[in-house]
């Protein structure tokens, strides 16, 4: 397995309080791997050190294994907040062509590339609305379509689909596919059960541990469950919110 | 009892909570006005200012009549008027022709001239009236108000008070609404983000500066002897560091409002010891204050050109320290946020 991200040992505390416990875990490249687990069991903390946005407090990380370095990570990366970073008092385009400016997308390309992202994410009609107009699920969109504006190698999702409609929410997955098809390597956090049944993998947290990391279909006969649900709540009873 | 006084006392109780979560703001709420009224206190209610005045061409048979002991004694009027202009003296009476004494007087702080008109006139009890026609003023006049003297000072400080605080709490948003992570986990470099902070607001306060200047020089009438272009310069070098003083203290703010507590405690105190105040009078043990806010620098600066009508090489110490704040303020904001980006 050739993968793209090692986590060896990793833990983080905030205080006294431990989030992550022990972490280890190898991320294959071109996978669209899933991190799963009820809210509070770690999903963004994880995410968030694989970045290098907090630093482990034991353990390590490497891409394509090398120590996580500012200059080789972040022009190959597309990272998506759990809580939409955008400057509402602009329209979205000013918000992509700001973004897509710190990747040096020259003015030709950008605007191919804005294009193209926001026709993924079905908001082209509204491009040059000011963001504050925009609703919940449409910031969550825009946040997703500057994630995918500088062509990354990499994705990492927090929680993506979060406010949007089932509808839409399908084409969306349908084009994390197709990313993948291009060769990309998508991490998406989710607590949405559908969601992982569309995963090349899966990485179930709960309480800051780690407690499963395969193939949907393999982690379902280890536990000798019928749904992924079901690991969780046969492994002490916290059922996933919805 | 209905749902309506139910749910007021619901509210009243999630915003006292509220209140005593955030700590700093109560003590602010209850302390800073402690604070800056004993500073008032502290500065009216300082010693009256003693005027150094000093009498040119004491004629030997006048020296028994006058009581000269608070005076000091020169004998040309030329090394008078010099130490007037390094700031030794605030004034002289040349007595050469003892029938009609003649008055020289610094001119810039009208608290200052009144001062030495009040000390000269001990020297002629009697027939005091005539004296006033005899003043020669170095800087500014007689006719200038208290208003342009403080002009000024307050230019300076109305600049650094606006850049400082919306530059402030912008990139407090920055910090806030999650868009310098998401910076953070772009290609961009610290320095460049500080770099562009810095130029962004820069072309906004140069704008405000000049509109500033423009409004009180020519529409507020403030007394103005020297070149609007200078004290242009004067003004955006204060408001870089206002701004690069705000972007720096916005990392110790976690809201807007404890931003704005920033107020009482940067802000405002340096008006005191920027020299609205005469800082002569002002308590020893506060005097260091002054020399360590980018507003005194200013401020003189100011002064040397709105009512001295200096020209751009006097300016270049007062600048310099300007432009030195700005630059450390630069430095201390990378390595701030260097604390940010960990990888």
């Amino acid at each position: 397995m050739n993968s793209i991200i090692q986590l060896n040992g990793l833990s983080k505390s905030f205080g006294s309080q431990e989030v992550l416990k022990n972490v280890s875990l190898n991320i294959p490249k071109g996978d669209i791997y899933g991190l799963l687990g009820p809210s509070g069991s770690g999903k963004t903390t994880l995410i968030k050190l694989m970045i290098g946005l907090e630093t482990p407090s034991t353990g390590n990380v490497t891409f394509k294994g090398n120590k996580l370095k500012a200059n080789e990570l972040y022009p190959t990366i597309g990272y998506m907040a759990q809580s939409d970073a955008l400057y509402d008092e602009l329209t979205a385009k000013e918000n992509l062509s700001f973004m897509a400016s710190l990747y040096g997308l020259k003015k030709k390309k950008r605007n191919e590339q804005i294009k193209k992202v926001m026709t993924t994410v079905d908001l082209l009609a509204d491009l040059n609305k000011p963001v504050h107009q925009y609703s919940g699920g449409m910031k969550r969109r825009l946040s997703l379509a500057i994630a995918l504006l500088h062509d990354p190698e990499v994705l990492f999702l927090d929680e993506p689909t979060v406010g949007i409609d089932p509808v839409l929410r399908k084409e969306i997955w349908d084009s994390f596919h197709r990313l993948k098809e291009e060769g990309r390597t998508l991490i998406i956090t989710t607590h949405v059960m559908d969601e992982a049944e569309r995963c090349d993998r899966l990485g179930l947290l709960q309480h800051g541990e780690i407690i499963s990391s395969d193939t949907p279909d393999a982690i379902k006969e280890t536990y000798g469950v019928t749904s992924i649900e079901d690991v969780f709540l046969k492994n002490g009873g916290v059922s996933i919110e919805n | 009892m209905g749902v309506f006084p139910l749910r007021i006392k619901g509210f009243v109780i999630r915003i006292l909570k509220q209140l005593l979560r955030d700590k700093r703001t109560l003590a602010l709420m209850f302390l800073a006005p402690l604070l800056i009224l004993s500073m008032l206190s502290l500065v009216f209610n300082s010693d009256d200012y003693e005027a150094k005045v000093a009498i040119v061409d004491l004629p030997q048979q006048m020296e028994a009549k006058f009581d000269t002991k608070d005076f000091q004694l020169y004998t040309s009027p030329d090394k008078a008027l010099k130490d007037i202009k390094n700031g030794e003296l605030d004034g002289y009476i040349s007595l050469e022709d003892p029938t009609s004494p003649s008055i020289v007087i610094e001119g810039s702080d009208p608290t200052v001239n009144g001062a030495v008109m009040k000390k000269i006139q001990t020297l002629f009890p009697t027939d005091s009236q005539k004296l006033s026609d005899q003043i020669e003023y170095v800087y500014g006049s007689g006719d200038m108000e208290m208003f342009d003297s403080f002009g000024p000072v307050l230019l300076g400080f109305f600049v650094f008070f606006f850049v400082f605080l919306i530059s402030g709490v912008s990139f407090l948003r920055e910090r806030t609404t999650g868009t310098l992570e998401r910076l953070l986990a772009s290609p961009i470099k610290i320095w460049e983000m500080v770099v562009s902070y810095v130029l962004g607001f820069g072309i906004v306060t140069l704008l405000q500066a000049s509109l500033i200047s423009w409004y009180s020089i020519y529409v507020l009438d403030m007394m103005m002897r020297g070149s609007f272009f200078n004290v242009l310069i004067i003004i955006v070098s204060l408001s870089f560091t206002a701004l690069t003083l705000g972007i720096l203290l916005s990392a110790f703010a976690k809201n807007e409002l404890q931003m704005m507590q920033f107020i009482p405690i940067v802000v405002v105190p340096q008006i005191f010891f920027s020299g609205l105040f005469n800082l002569d009078t002002i308590s020893e043990w506060l005097s260091w204050i002054g020399p360590i806010t980018p507003l005194y620098y200013a401020a003189d600066a100011l002064r040397d050109v709105m009512i001295r009508g200096f020209a751009f090489e006097d300016l270049l110490f007062n600048l310099s320290v300007l432009i030195g704040f700005s630059i450390l303020f630069i430095v201390l904001n990378v390595a701030a946020l260097r604390k940010y980006r960990k990888i």
